[in-house]
């Protein structure tokens, strides 16, 4: 079982890798919205990958109103 | 089609939809790429008359008011048949709003029963907010896990009534639904939709665009929105044709549900277009040279075909792969909420896919001008639909000037607010506080707007005094938000963004850790309700003798700044 820091980790890593990020650019505080400069669309593009890599499913509700790279590690972390 | 002319109200015309049509599939319901339920109309009577008939046993008669907070699904459509089959006036609430501004509007609209998901309920269930709004007696929610509390909740599922319920009769003129445009954080704006609003709006919406049996729209919109509610729900429903529900917005589900369901029919605002915009160009520039060229070719040709009008056949047969990957059934996609940008437009009518943009507000119903494609302009949005009547207030010299509307798709008023009503809808002419001109073919173009709001590529309407709750106690001196176009205007619709003003204390300065304050505040809104920038003025706010701020001489003072450095980026 991962931790919340080893998931967070891994969620910063494939964030990185999907919009094509340096690693280590982005941090648990950022605001994805503004960090990587993307829609909401773009953000549920991002969970379909977290979410293959993690083997599970989110629903939409679950992310509504989620902003940062942490909440959405919590959030992640709550369903493995 | 039902002659909707004969129809009194949305639950009578419903009623005889479901019994004309009673072997047609009328709900499809999908989860991702797994579909959850195929309901016929006669499946959707026998879940939605034992709800009525509960309904009717508890508090729910003619002229109560009911509200459902919901995404995107079919529960949605069946609970709101119920309602209006039992006389009930609905209030349908966006499942995104927080709960305390759920229960604001569930408090000012006098809503004694709400029906909502688990998933919400599990926030609104215990949210402060609750407290407040006692006029609320019957909870019902839905698909709540057999464990759950429901903090005082009946389950969805269970509360059937045994017995046919009641048919409720209500008149054109009476109240079908309060739709709220706004007025979460202040002065909350419910528009009293009449009966008669929507079946003249379904009356001419499907002049142009046609439902039948056997048609398929893909509802991925939830139907608390305008556009759905017509064309998702009362517009698919009084012709026989079926709405196909994607409880989710993934991108790459709505894609395959295109070819899956063989849609015909797609409602979406600019944002998600823009989305399938993006999808196929990459899907095009990743094509191998050669087929490229091809490829480019048959667009031409497709482009110089379809001039003057668009020619479905001719289309699907010159781009047949790109027509294909939408199921090949594809008539148009149904675009609003929102101002969308010509190119995109352009690029999917340069594909054979037609995209009937249009304009409206929710004080009008739903769509006052839609494209009727004779030919297609992606730089306008339209030409008002049959029974719209529309002018421009007080034109400049080139003809821009505020666009007002008179039909009987315009509300019956603001709930419980005459002065708002009076100041809005003016000797019958509803004063639409956005800006146009109507071109020598009878186009109309947008031009901006008259009024202080921004309305988001996502279809939001958002309004400064609704965001500004979350700024007070800010140590400042004073400070008030507004919308960039309403200081500075601009003739357009897109980018809008906005921006909070700040009056500093004497001698304060604006400091990383104001910055970082705002920052802090402005990320508890959800994204598309957050400030772009800060603008300082050094001097006392414009007031009223109750202390209010004079916004509009606020702005005009603002205007005299230089917009390209006066916005301080966060």
């Amino acid at each position: 079982m991962r931790t919340l820091e080893q998931t967070t980790q891994e969620v910063l890593d494939l964030a990185a890798k999907h919009f094509q990020l340096p690693s280590g650019s982005l941090a648990p505080d950022d605001d994805f919205f503004k960090k990587l400069g993307i829609d909401s669309l773009q953000t549920l593009e991002m969970l379909s990958r977290l979410e293959n890599h993690f083997g599970i499913e989110l629903p939409d509700y679950e992310v509504q109103g989620v902003s940062d790279f942490k909440t959405l590690a919590e959030r992640i972390q709550s369903r493995l | 089609m039902l002659d909707l002319s004969q129809y009194q109200s949305i639950g009578e015309a419903l009623r005889d939809a479901l019994d004309q049509y009673s072997n047609e599939v009328c709900l499809i319901e999908a989860d991702r790429d797994r579909e959850k339920e195929r309901l016929t109309y006669r499946d959707f009577k026998q879940r939605a008359h034992p709800l009525a008939r509960a309904l009717q046993e508890t508090n729910l008669s003619a002229g109560s008011r009911a509200s459902i907070i919901m995404t995107n699904q079919s529960k949605w459509l069946i609970s709101a048949y119920a309602i209006f089959f039992s006389g009930g006036v609905l209030v349908p609430l966006d499942y995104k709003l927080t709960p305390d501004e759920q229960w604001q509007l569930l408090k000012h609209s006098g809503v004694t029963v709400l029906i909502t998901e688990y998933p919400i309920w599990r926030q609104l269930g215990t949210s402060l907010g609750r407290a407040t709004a006692t006029n609320v007696q019957t909870v019902l929610v839905t698909e709540a896990p057999a464990n759950a509390d429901l903090v005082g909740a009946k389950r969805w599922e269970e509360f059937r009534g045994v017995g046919e319920p009641v048919f409720v009769a209500r008149k054109r003129g009476e109240t079908a639904c309060i739709v709220y445009s706004s007025g979460t954080g202040g002065r909350p704006k419910g528009c009293r939709m009449t009966h008669e609003n929507y079946l003249e709006q379904c009356v001419a919406l499907t002049s142009l665009y046609p439902f039948w049996p056997g048609v398929r729209y893909l509802s991925i919109l939830p139907t608390n929105h305008a556009i759905d509610f017509m064309v998702g729900f009362f517009g698919p429903f009084t012709c026989g044709a079926a709405v196909v529900h994607l409880r989710t917005l993934r991108p790459e589900y709505v894609r395959e549900a295109f070819p899956k369901y063989k849609i015909a029919y797609v409602s979406l605002v600019p944002l998600v277009l823009k989305n399938l915009q993006r999808g196929l160009q990459a899907r095009f520039d990743a094509l191998p040279p050669g087929k490229r060229r091809v490829f480019n070719a048959l667009v031409a040709v497709n482009k110089a075909l379809t001039k003057s009008r668009p020619r479905l056949g001719v289309s699907r047969l010159l781009l047949k792969q790109v027509h294909e990957a939408f199921g090949g059934e594809l008539r148009a996609i149904i675009v609003g909420g929102a101002f969308s940008e010509p190119q995109t437009l352009q690029f999917f009518y340069d594909l054979g896919i037609a995209v009937a943009n249009g304009y409206g507000l929710t004080e009008a119903g739903t769509a006052i001008t839609v494209n009727d494609l004779k030919p297609f302009r992606a730089d306008t949005v339209g030409k008002p639909l049959p029974g719209m009547e529309v002018r421009i207030v007080n034109p400049s010299a080139d003809g821009v000037g505020e666009v007002a509307i008179r039909s009987k798709t315009v509300m019956a008023g603001y709930l419980d607010d005459p002065e708002l009503t009076a100041e809005t809808i003016v000797d019958g002419w509803l004063l639409t506080g956005d800006l146009g001109r109507f071109d020598g073919a009878g186009h109309l173009q947008l031009a901006g707007r008259k009024k202080n709001m921004i309305v988001t590529e996502e279809g939001k309407n958002i309004y400064p005094e609704d965001i500004e709750m979350v700024f007070e106690s800010i140590p400042v001196k004073e400070f008030c938000v507004f919308a960039a176009n309403y200081i500075w205007p601009k003739r357009s619709m897109t980018g809008e963004k906005l921006v909070l003003t700040l009056h500093l204390e004497p001698g304060q300065a604006y400091s990383e850790e104001l910055r970082q304050d705002i920052n802090a505040r402005n990320n508890r809104l959800i994204n598309y309700k957050r400030i772009h920038g800060v603008v300082l003025l050094d001097e006392d706010f414009p007031r009223t003798a109750s202390l209010k701020i004079k916004r509009n001489l606020l702005a005009e003072r603002l205007a005299k700044l230089d917009s390209g450095t006066a916005i301080l980026p966060l």
